[in-house]
């Protein structure tokens, strides 16, 4: 169909040069095939050709590069560079897999994979829950409804950073509300980022309450987009709330969910910002996630060039094989994506 | 399109159609009080930056529980006057306008194309751009720095919006695509009829069409640039050239921190993008959805 209206528009235009006289002479001498598809997609290409330019120079490239940086033992010792009107060669070599070997055998990785993976799942699985709890809170008929849904979209409102910052307060051991109503309630207090176990806890909760909001305003329009008649139907039939919810409510969201949360799943997987800014990775590296500890790695102490882009693709390269799962998972339930 | 699923018209059938009895009080009670207690949990954390932004300099060292102690502007006047921030804020204000009008063209551009034409390699670009979204900061940011580094582009404000152009074009591309397709085609057809050339049509006829989108396209790509924080770290080291993220870890370092100055910045900021963010949140909700269920 798409490709039925591309040659629509095209003869369109033909008709138009055919019956404007003068335009109708470049018809006579008939150009070849490549002439004319560069004639028909010429505007096509025009069009995309600053992103794929801007894509291939800034992701391509470095992409590239990456993928070549991590092959070699490259670090802010071995890379070349120019200081004053010295230039000082590179003297990195290419050293095969070595990094990903050292990398894949470090128990390092492991954990971090672990705790990537536990951060993920847990984060995703709470912003759609809540997500979806709420949406359907905010689908009834209930008054103030859009006020209510004003009020709790606003968290998506303040820029992450802000939100980051705000939380690092709030979790202050020493003046951090949080203590304050512990201690005000008779409990002690708790050193929120100082503990493993409490610091992964305290990002959790920051991002789930960062997250939350997208994913029941985006499952909400899903919600609005069921016909009412199905649920009028069902119960007339009898059908109890649950059947109601897991027949006419669960398959009419399929699309959106899917979206959102593969969506949720590589955000999530790659949140720099809440981790950075709240707890640092820390205490130690408990809460460093992938993403994270490669950056740490190639912007702290000796440069490791080399060792963070060997991360960079194995991050990637998750990624990747996820959302291949995915599609795959999708598709075998019929879905087209 | 877009408003179909989140707008008004959307939400008018749920209201009108399912008319089961009404609620019991109890049920009633139930959920105006989960309601309550979930907008207390997302917005405590802000009325609390909010009030100890107004305390006094010194105010938020305390651990009592108080929400007003001699409020004052006593924070906002330190921050304003005292500190970088209003270079940063020029700064950032800078980075995220240019990547906005840049982000926002080139975006709209890409869109249009691999919505209305079928041409050799749109498979492609569409996949291109799927799959850029999914680049982790991590492994573009070393050879970015390198690229960055050997261009001069290092504390310049271009090399940052070149940066967050990676990040704001590909699914800007993407939500432009998915309201071009909601656009009939005929109306182009009638555009080229009347003797416009294709980019003429769009440029003449859809994109003002497309003036939500464009608007929602438009936030989106300002709220990368604004919020972003691991490539200003890294490309921009000079003091005078920090763009608010970084700048305002300064005032929360290892050693010494003014929460007083961060509440009262963290305010300034979240303001402003606040109240753009829900004047057009509807839109960007539709934008969303309108991709996700068409595809």
């Amino acid at each position: 169909m798409a490709l039925s209206t591309g040659r629509a528009s095209s003869t369109a235009r033909d008709r138009t040069a055919g019956s404007g006289g003068a335009r109708g002479q470049d018809r006579h001498q008939r150009p070849g095939p490549l002439r004319r598809v560069m004639g028909r997609h010429w505007y096509a290409w025009a069009m995309v050709a600053p992103v794929i330019l801007v894509t291939a120079l800034l992701i391509g490239w470095p992409l590239a590069r990456g993928v070549y940086l991590s092959l070699t033992d490259a670090t802010e010792a071995t890379m070349g560079r120019t200081i004053g009107v010295n230039v000082i060669p590179s003297t990195y070599e290419f050293v095969g897999l070595d990094n990903y070997i050292s990398i894949l055998t470090s128990s390092l990785f492991w954990d971090k994979l672990t705790w990537t993976i536990v951060w993920t799942v847990a984060c995703v699985a709470l912003h759609y829950g809540l997500g979806l709890g709420l949406a359907m809170l905010l689908n009834r008929r209930v008054r103030f409804r859009s006020t209510y849904r004003l009020l709790l979209i606003l968290p998506w409102a303040i820029p992450g950073f802000v939100s980051a910052f705000i939380w690092r307060y709030l979790y202050n051991s020493d003046y951090g509300v949080i203590n304050g109503m512990l201690k005000a309630a008779g409990l002690g207090a708790v050193g929120w980022l100082d503990d493993p176990t409490t610091a992964k806890i305290a990002v959790v909760a920051v991002n789930v309450w960062m997250g939350v909001p997208f994913m029941m305003v985006a499952v909400l329009g899903g919600l609005q987009s069921i016909p009412g008649e199905l649920y009028e139907a069902a119960e007339v039939d009898g059908a109890t709330p649950w059947q109601r919810f897991r027949f006419i409510t669960v398959p009419g969201l399929r699309t959106v969910s899917s979206t959102v949360i593969l969506l949720g799943t590589i955000w999530t997987f790659n949140m720099f910002p809440v981790i950075f800014l709240i707890s640092g990775g820390g205490p130690g590296s408990s809460t460093e996630i992938l993403v994270t500890y490669a950056f740490r790695e190639a912007f702290t102490g000796i440069r490791n060039y080399s060792g963070s882009a060997a991360w960079g693709v194995i991050i990637l390269m998750l990624l990747v094989v996820l959302a291949l799962v995915y599609r795959r998972a999708l598709r075998r339930q019929g879905e087209v994506w | 399109m877009s408003s179909v699923t989140a707008g008004p018209a959307g939400s008018a059938p749920a209201r009108g159609v399912r008319r089961r009895g009404d609620r019991g009080v109890g049920r009633s009670i139930l959920l105006h009080a989960t309601l309550l207690c979930a907008v207390a949990v997302s917005l405590f954390p802000i009325v609390w930056l909010v009030l100890t932004s107004l305390k006094p300099r010194d105010g938020w060292l305390s651990s009592e529980l108080e929400f007003f102690n001699q409020p004052s502007l006593d924070n906002y006047t330190r921050v304003l006057t005292e500190t970088q921030f209003p270079t940063w804020l020029l700064n950032s204000v800078m980075v995220a306008g240019l990547t906005t009008v840049i982000g926002v063209f080139l975006a709209s551009t890409t869109g249009y194309a691999i919505s209305r034409f079928r041409f050799p390699g749109h498979r492609g670009v569409m996949w291109m751009l799927l799959i850029t979204q999914m680049f982790p900061v991590a492994i573009l940011i070393v050879p970015l720095y390198n690229l960055m580094a050997s261009l001069g582009l290092l504390n310049q404000i271009a090399g940052l919006v070149i940066a967050y152009m990676t990040v704001a074009v590909p699914f800007c591309a993407w939500m432009m695509k998915s309201y071009f397709d909601s656009i009939p085609r005929e109306i182009d057809q009638a555009g080229m009829v009347d003797g416009l050339t294709p980019f003429g049509t769009f440029w003449r006829v859809i994109l003002p069409l497309a003036r939500p989108s464009l608007a929602v396209t438009g936030f989106y790509c300002f709220m990368t640039a604004w919020g972003e924080v691991a490539y200003a770290t890294v490309f921009m080291s000079q003091e005078e050239k920090r763009t608010l993220g970084i700048g305002l870890q300064q005032f929360v370092g290892q050693h010494w921190s003014d929460w007083g100055l961060l509440t009262a910045s963290a305010v300034l900021i979240a303001v402003p993008a606040a109240i753009v963010f829900l004047l057009v949140q509807r839109h960007l909700v539709a934008g969303l959805t309108a991709g996700a269920t068409k595809s």
